[in-house]
């Protein structure tokens, strides 16, 4: 299995499951409400021309997010 | 027959759903574009109401269209309304008769998570399940009865775009207004956990005794109020304080026992919703590469997407600056004709002048920003209907997050390159308070199109047209300087007012890339003319007043009759005025920046707007020009460099006209600004208060830029 490794460290195309998240608990809601929780699939689609934020395909959807929340969404890579 | 009609009230029927759910264009092909726009009071959230067309029933049916909103924990003032109007908290709204819940087909699980909140609710509820045709697009097969099976409600797939599905719709529509349904069954999609489930109970029962007028809704307050962290922070005082005391004590025995209530609610129901979704979705082809995430791959890219997007914005202030211009400048000869011809038809006096000057020429300034407010609403509307706005928010977020804006800043700033008006009202599209309000702070520090005029007679006189390095001449670069200097101060402004006025929690970005669509001309151009509307309705009389006072100070009081040769009794005039008192009462807080008071006169009147700044200095100097026309530039230019102080010292120096243009660049010279950030802040504070940092940062800038270039030995 492999480790848990941040959504932001992830290379374009990867996709894992999330198994953390450290924002803190007063920032968290928006980002759970839409759909990103602990146990839901997630692929790193691409980051932005700049380097930040960061697209990710979640629930079959795009969102995007700051590398800074990126950074704290704890992801386990499917192998 | 019609008096009848019109005696029987009409069935209230509410619109939601999630942003991108197609939830307009289900409006607009149900009301056929006869929507009544307005504002909800108070706020800039558009209000869309409109009655349903042709329907075979006598009761009429009204539409009202709630703003987007992922959630009934809101987190902006749009979202706000939409959960206020759901909980029956907002009194301009009366009680809905039904509400339509529209769901996204190709994005069914974030849709069903607020669609089953709504349901719980308990309002009489159906479910418009939209855009099925994409869900099909992508290999996906949506099965409707059973959707309506396990939602407890009916479901209408349809496809709002072409008017695949609409008929059932309406027919059930008509039908509900002759005869109304059963209440439906309460219903929950949140299987709570034992301890959750009975804290949540407790706050229900709470609510029931103390909100009896809301018991309908009790249970799903009671789980939202539990839930969501913000509510007690924002508005703890629509509770009793038994109840705040009780979601407390609530979420602290819920802490102790290792349950996190922010997030139990939203897993559970999220685990239903993927459950619902499992049952009625079925694959008929295998995922593949949408036309979105192909058109994302070039307009996301690291090159080419950067280009595109510096392409359309050239494309879109160009269009601002320069096509915006024609129309302009037809409006300026006829609001010029129409005065000249009222000056000449009529007797000359006080009245003629208050109708020339101040309300026809008041009037229009107001429709001069016409053509650009137009050309920008649209531009807006195509950016927002194709879903690139989102994508122009990704491309920018880096750049305007070093300042501590957001993404979205980046355009309402763009647009100030034409005028700052449209920039303000482009900032609707942040929803974050803060980052709006910081945003409509700033924006107008970047140099508009009536500064234009300013900077280019005042680079005529003061500047000598040299040569820098063989290429760069001089004037120019001046032009480029100043423009510059009001981007930078912007930024930097943003930088200091997030550090301290509205400093706050950095608001994470978390943007939904919706998938591109194509947007329906007509929409468009509907959409730009019912926003232009309502600008020239609301800040307009604001303008026009406030254009019909700076006539008066112009005028009054009036000089006695003097025997004097035909032009120099309006330079007189404009000295005795109050205008001309006022410019001579401020000499001494001009002197240090070296300014005469001659030069306050046109401070002073080009408070209306900034390009009047030149109109009067040629009446000051009572510089020759054609009757009726612009007074020329070079003209202008060439009385300005003769113009000497008393002691024989020429007043235009290179040093003087870029202290004045630096001030131009700070100083809030727009009285129309000033209307429209009023309106749009919705409070005289914010407003006063950028007049006031504005005019305080263009005092400060152009005295030391005077003082310093006189220590230099520049004069």
């Amino acid at each position: 299995m492999n480790p848990p490794q941040p959504l932001s460290s992830l290379t374009p195309g990867t996709r894992g499951v999330v198994v953390e998240i450290r924002i803190p608990a007063e920032h968290r809601s928006r980002l759970l409400e839409m759909g990103v929780l602990v146990g839901t699939p997630i692929e790193l689609v691409r980051y932005a021309p700049l380097g930040d934020p960061v697209e990710i395909k979640v629930r079959g959807y795009h969102l995007s997010l700051r590398k800074h929340e990126a950074d704290l969404v704890l992801l386990r890579v499917n192998s | 027959m019609a008096i009848a009609s019109k005696a029987v009230s009409p069935l209230r029927v509410v619109l939601t759903g999630n942003p991108n759910c197609g939830k307009t264009t289900l409006f607009n092909a149900l009301t056929g574009l006869r929507a009544r726009v307005g504002n909800y009071a108070g706020v800039t959230v558009e209000r869309k109401e409109g009655t349903i067309a042709g329907l075979a029933s006598q009761r009429p049916v009204r539409l009202l269209d709630l703003p987007g909103t992922y959630s009934l924990s809101p987190q902006s003032p749009d979202e706000q309304i939409a959960r206020d109007v759901l909980f029956l908290q907002l009194p301009e709204v009366p009680e809905p008769d039904l509400v339509l819940v529209v769901i996204d087909a190709s994005n069914l699980q974030r849709n069903l998570y607020y669609a089953t909140q709504v349901i719980e609710l308990g309002h009489p509820t159906w479910v418009v399940l939209n855009m099925v045709d994409v869900a099909r697009e992508n290999g996906l097969e949506l099965n409707g009865p059973r959707l309506s099976a396990a939602l407890g409600v009916a479901v209408f797939p349809l496809v709002a775009s072409t008017g695949e599905g609409l008929p059932a719709l309406r027919t059930a529509l008509a039908h509900e207004a002759h005869r109304a349904g059963p209440p439906p069954e309460p219903r929950s999609f949140t299987e709570l956990s034992a301890t959750f489930g009975k804290e949540a109970e407790t706050i229900e029962s709470l609510l029931e005794t103390e909100l009896p007028e809301r018991k309908r809704l009790a249970m799903a307050e009671a789980v939202l109020l539990l839930s969501d962290d913000r509510v007690l922070n924002t508005h703890a005082g629509r509770y009793p304080k038994a109840i705040v005391d009780a979601i407390v004590a609530a979420r602290n025995r819920l802490e102790t026992a290792g349950v996190d209530w922010r997030s139990a609610a939203i897993e559970a129901r999220y685990a239903r919703a993927a459950a619902i979704q499992m049952a009625v979705t079925t694959e008929i082809s295998p995922p593949g590469e949408t036309l979105s995430d192909r058109l994302d791959r070039v307009l996301t890219h690291r090159v080419w997407g950067l280009l595109i997007f510096v392409l359309i914005m050239g494309l879109m202030f160009q269009s601002l600056f320069t096509f915006a211009e024609l129309p302009k400048s037809w409006i300026e000869t006829g609001v010029n004709a129409l005065s000249n011809w009222v000056e000449s038809s009529l007797p000359p006096g006080d009245f003629t002048s208050l109708l020339s000057s101040g309300i026809i020429q008041g009037v229009g300034s107001v429709i001069t920003f016409l053509p650009q407010i137009c050309f920008l609403f649209l531009f807006l509307s195509i950016l927002e209907d194709t879903g690139y706005m989102a994508r122009a928010a990704f491309l920018m977020d880096r750049l305007m997050s070093r300042v501590g804006l957001h993404g979205k800043s980046f355009i309402p700033m763009l647009s100030s390159f034409a005028c700052a008006i449209p920039g303000l009202m482009a900032t609707r599209t942040i929803d974050s308070p803060k980052d709006r309000l910081v945003t409509m702070l700033i924006a107008p520090l970047m140099s508009c199109s009536a500064r234009l005029p300013v900077y280019t007679v005042l680079i005529a006189a003061c500047i000598p047209s040299r040569r820098l390095f063989g290429i760069f001449g001089l004037p120019g670069l001046t032009l480029l300087g100043m423009y510059l200097l009001g981007i930078v101060s912007a930024l930097g402004m943003a930088w200091v007012f997030k550090r301290t006025l509205l400093r706050g929690e950095p608001s994470p970005m978390i943007l939904e890339l919706p998938p591109y669509k194509r947007p329906a001309p007509l929409v468009l151009i509907r959409h730009m003319w019912e926003r232009s509307r309502l600008f020239l309705r609301r800040a307009g009389t604001v303008i026009l007043a406030i254009n019909i006072l700076l006539w008066f100070l112009v005028s009054y009081p009036k000089i006695s009759e003097s025997p004097a040769t035909e032009s120099v009794p309006q330079t007189n005039q404009m000295r005795q005025s109050f205008a001309g008192r006022a410019g001579r009462f401020i000499e001494p807080v001009l002197i240090p920046l070296g300014f005469d008071w001659k030069i306050g006169i046109g401070i002073i009147a080009s408070f209306a707007a900034r390009e009047v700044f030149v109109s009067t200095l040629s009446v000051v100097y009572n510089v020759e020009n054609e009757k009726s026309g612009s007074p020329s530039v070079a003209n202008l230019a060439n009385t300005l460099k003769a113009e000497k102080w008393p002691d024989g010292r020429p007043v235009y120096t290179p040093l003087t006209g870029v202290t004045l243009m630096v001030f131009y660049v700070f100083a809030l010279q727009c009285v129309s600004t000033v209307a429209v950030m009023r309106r749009e802040s919705d409070s005289w504070k914010w407003a006063l208060f950028q007049l006031a940092y504005m005019t305080g940062l263009a005092w400060v800038l152009a005295f030391l830029t005077y003082q310093l270039g006189r220590l230099l030995g520049w004069s």
